[in-house]
């Protein structure tokens, strides 16, 4: 009897397996930045990532063919909006990931929409994507301008930085950055005492810190990325800013920035960031086979290229298809998504992707025990207070 | 006290003093761009490549030899002329008797590989080199906190600047040089040996440009696009200068390190452009550039 049971049990499965099996075609595009200033913070890596995402989701075995595509969009709108156009008209890509540089994901971000496909971002961080710029089928998946205001801007404020003097890159990402972490410092009880615009990118900072330091702020808010930022640390410890009492938030630092600085420069600064390497047991064993194939520690954007992908494939999965992108989305809201990384994650009716977000201060020379030994978590902030309140008409999930 | 437009003189002092130290970088990088240009006739693209180079050679030699920045300051300029006496014996003197157009799109394709080859072993992010102990730490001028290093960033660019200037104009091997580019085959009858001298005149501006490279490292981060960022505004330079002309070569670069610096406290989002608007204004009314002897 016992026997009988199990033998059918398994003809079943057996059955049930083939079933599934129907074959499903998936293709993916990575699209970013490979030889600018976001290269190392996206580039390959996010097309490893995503390459090793299919791999440990089993695609294969599952009768899935997925396959993974890259391309260049050299941090411009119009090339960006071109390769998307090609890859979902001609060349049948399913969803699009990683896109950072906030101004050429908003443009694939519509291109998608409007080719039912779906868009996995992980390296943008304007917020306009879940908001005034929403799509039924992105997912914002890693961070955005408010998470990272909400945990620098919010942590310096209470820790006593009260006047604040914001260093601004004067394009869109920048004024979005600013302007969310005046909110937060203001609803902190602190105050913003001025502000300079320097172009994009800068090499020299002296002029715009020594203006910062003529304003008598406590803290010197940098809102700007990658280089920029790096360059304005480098000579604001030149320039004996920091050394005079006034500190420095760099409001968006990815590892890679802090490891080109190295701790002698960056100790004691505080950032906010959705994933490290050193977190615990997954994200170190993960962060191990990554750097095998990349030769450096992944940011968080590698990081949330690998985990939307998970979360994308889990959803065509149990959908059988991965052809109609606002179904795929749809599907992606509905599950409870435990990730190794980022652990529990839910996609909101916007499209944004709910995760804790951790506060980190850099080690200084003395603690750091390894080239990549760089932070100390500092605070956990949850999802629900690091990003913004989802706007009525963007929630998708209702239609 | 007098103000200037709402701006105290001690913030204005600042940033005059800041201008001066990044006219430093435009005068020795567009001093190199004019005697290449002026002695050989070769608009250079891969200068800011080259000045990117020897910031990595200067973090190569301390990275993997344990040699600092003193000796490094000497050795990544020649390690970088070096390697451009290699690339003019290769490349650009198969070209000398065409256009110069020849010239500008050979050395913007090397630049174009050498900052690819750069980016692809070492990234995009940048390295960290750090200020020479003997350098670190400022002083307290009253108006402003001025680093060591930067104040000799200026005397050492002053230096070599004007070092090279009596060289060139007020030497007897200036003298040659000079004669040797009005006309090769007349002073070759005189038995110098030209093509040596060009060549070394092309080494000797690509070393400028290395040495610059050097200055930057520690202030700057050393990563493969910081030559790209810069070679176009030290192009401005020179065509403001006036093309081939060493003393204006210097001096518009020192200028306009000033011009940027002003700018930057009172339109700081026009700072990335004020060098351009005040090439096309110069261009309109001054064809031949400032300090431009022919047009």
């Amino acid at each position: 009897m016992l026997k009988k049971l199990a033998l059918s049990t398994a003809v079943g499965a057996l059955a049930a397996g083939s079933a599934l099996a129907q074959d499903i075609d998936v293709k993916l595009g990575v699209l970013n930045d490979r030889s600018g200033t976001y290269a190392d913070l996206s580039g390959e890596g996010s097309a490893v990532a995503t390459r090793m995402a299919v791999e440990d989701f089993g695609a294969a075995e599952k009768g899935m063919n997925v396959e993974v595509i890259s391309a260049d969009h050299q941090n411009k709108p119009d090339v960006g909006s071109n390769i998307a156009r090609q890859w979902y008209d001609v060349d049948g890509v399913n969803a699009i990931v990683d896109v950072p540089t906030s101004s050429v994901a908003l443009a694939v971000a519509d291109i998608t929409a409007e080719a039912n496909g779906v868009l996995l971002d992980s390296g943008a961080g304007s917020t306009s994507l879940t908001r005034d710029q929403c799509q039924p089928t992105t997912v914002h998946w890693t961070y955005d301008t408010a998470a990272l205001a909400n945990g620098t801007g919010g942590a310096v404020t209470n820790a006593g930085g009260e006047k604040w003097f914001f260093l601004t890159a004067d394009y869109a990402f920048g004024h979005s950055l600013e302007e969310n972490t005046m909110a937060v410092v203001e609803e902190n009880g602190g105050e913003v005492v001025g502000n300079v615009r320097h172009p994009f990118p800068s090499q020299d900072f002296s002029s715009f810190l020594l203006q910062a330091q003529g304003s008598g702020a406590d803290v010197i808010g940098l809102a700007n990325a990658g280089g920029d930022t790096v360059n304005a640390i480098k000579q604001a410890s030149e320039f004996g800013i920091t050394q005079a009492g006034q500190s420095l938030a760099a409001l968006l630092m990815f590892v890679t920035d802090v490891h080109s600085l190295g701790t002698q420069t960056a100790q004691g600064l505080n950032l906010t960031e959705a994933f490290y390497w050193d977190q615990n047991d997954a994200t170190r064993e993960w962060s191990a086979r990554f750097e095998e194939e990349m030769g450096s520690k992944p940011t968080m954007v590698h990081a949330g290229a690998y985990s939307a992908t998970m979360a994308y494939l889990a959803a065509v999965e149990e959908l059988g298809s991965a052809e109609d992108g606002r179904a795929v989305v749809a599907k992606m809201r509905e599950m409870d998504i435990d990730d190794p990384l980022f652990g529990k994650v839910t996609v909101r009716g916007d499209g944004r992707a709910i995760h804790d977000m951790y506060l980190f201060e850099v080690k200084s020379p003395d603690e750091s025990e390894g080239e990549w030994d760089l932070y100390n978590e500092i605070s956990t902030i949850s999802g629900e207070d690091a990003f913004l309140p989802m706007l009525d008409e963007c929630d998708f999930s209702k239609s | 006290m007098f103000e200037l437009l709402g701006i105290p003189p001690q913030v204005l002092l600042g940033q005059l003093l800041l201008g001066l130290i990044n006219g430093s970088f435009y005068a020795v990088l567009s001093l190199g761009l004019a005697v290449i240009f002026g002695l050989l006739n070769i608009i250079n693209f891969a200068h800011g490549a080259l000045y990117m180079m020897a910031a990595f050679v200067a973090w190569m030699l301390l990275e993997y030899l344990g040699i600092g920045y003193w000796p490094a300051l000497i050795l990544a300029p020649l390690i970088v002329g070096a390697f451009g006496v290699l690339l003019e014996r290769t490349m650009l003197s198969r070209l000398y008797h065409l256009d110069h157009l020849y010239g500008l799109l050979l050395t913007f394709g090397l630049a174009l590989i050498i900052q690819g080859l750069f980016r692809n072993y070492y990234g995009i992010s940048g390295l960290p080199y750090q200020i020479p102990e003997a350098l670190s730490g400022g002083r307290n001028l009253g108006f402003m906190f001025l680093p060591n290093y930067r104040a000799w960033v200026v005397v050492a660019s002053i230096l070599v600047c004007f070092g090279t200037w009596f060289m060139i104009e007020k030497t007897r091997l200036g003298a040659y040089l000079r004669a040797a580019t009005e006309n090769p085959t007349l002073v070759g009858a005189f038995g110098i040996n030209v093509p040596l001298m060009i060549m070394l005149t092309y080494g000797f501006g690509v070393a400028l440009a290395g040495f610059a490279g050097v200055l930057a490292a520690p202030i700057y981060s050393v990563n493969p696009n910081m030559g790209a960022d810069l070679i176009i505004v030290v192009f401005a330079v020179v065509v403001i200068g006036g093309m081939g002309s060493i003393m204006g070569a210097i001096l518009t670069g020192y200028m306009l390190g000033l011009v940027e610096g002003l700018t930057r406290v009172f339109y700081p989002e026009g700072s990335a452009v004020v060098i351009f608007v005040i090439m096309a204004i110069v261009l309109l009314i001054k064809p031949e550039g400032l300090f431009g002897r022919t047009a």
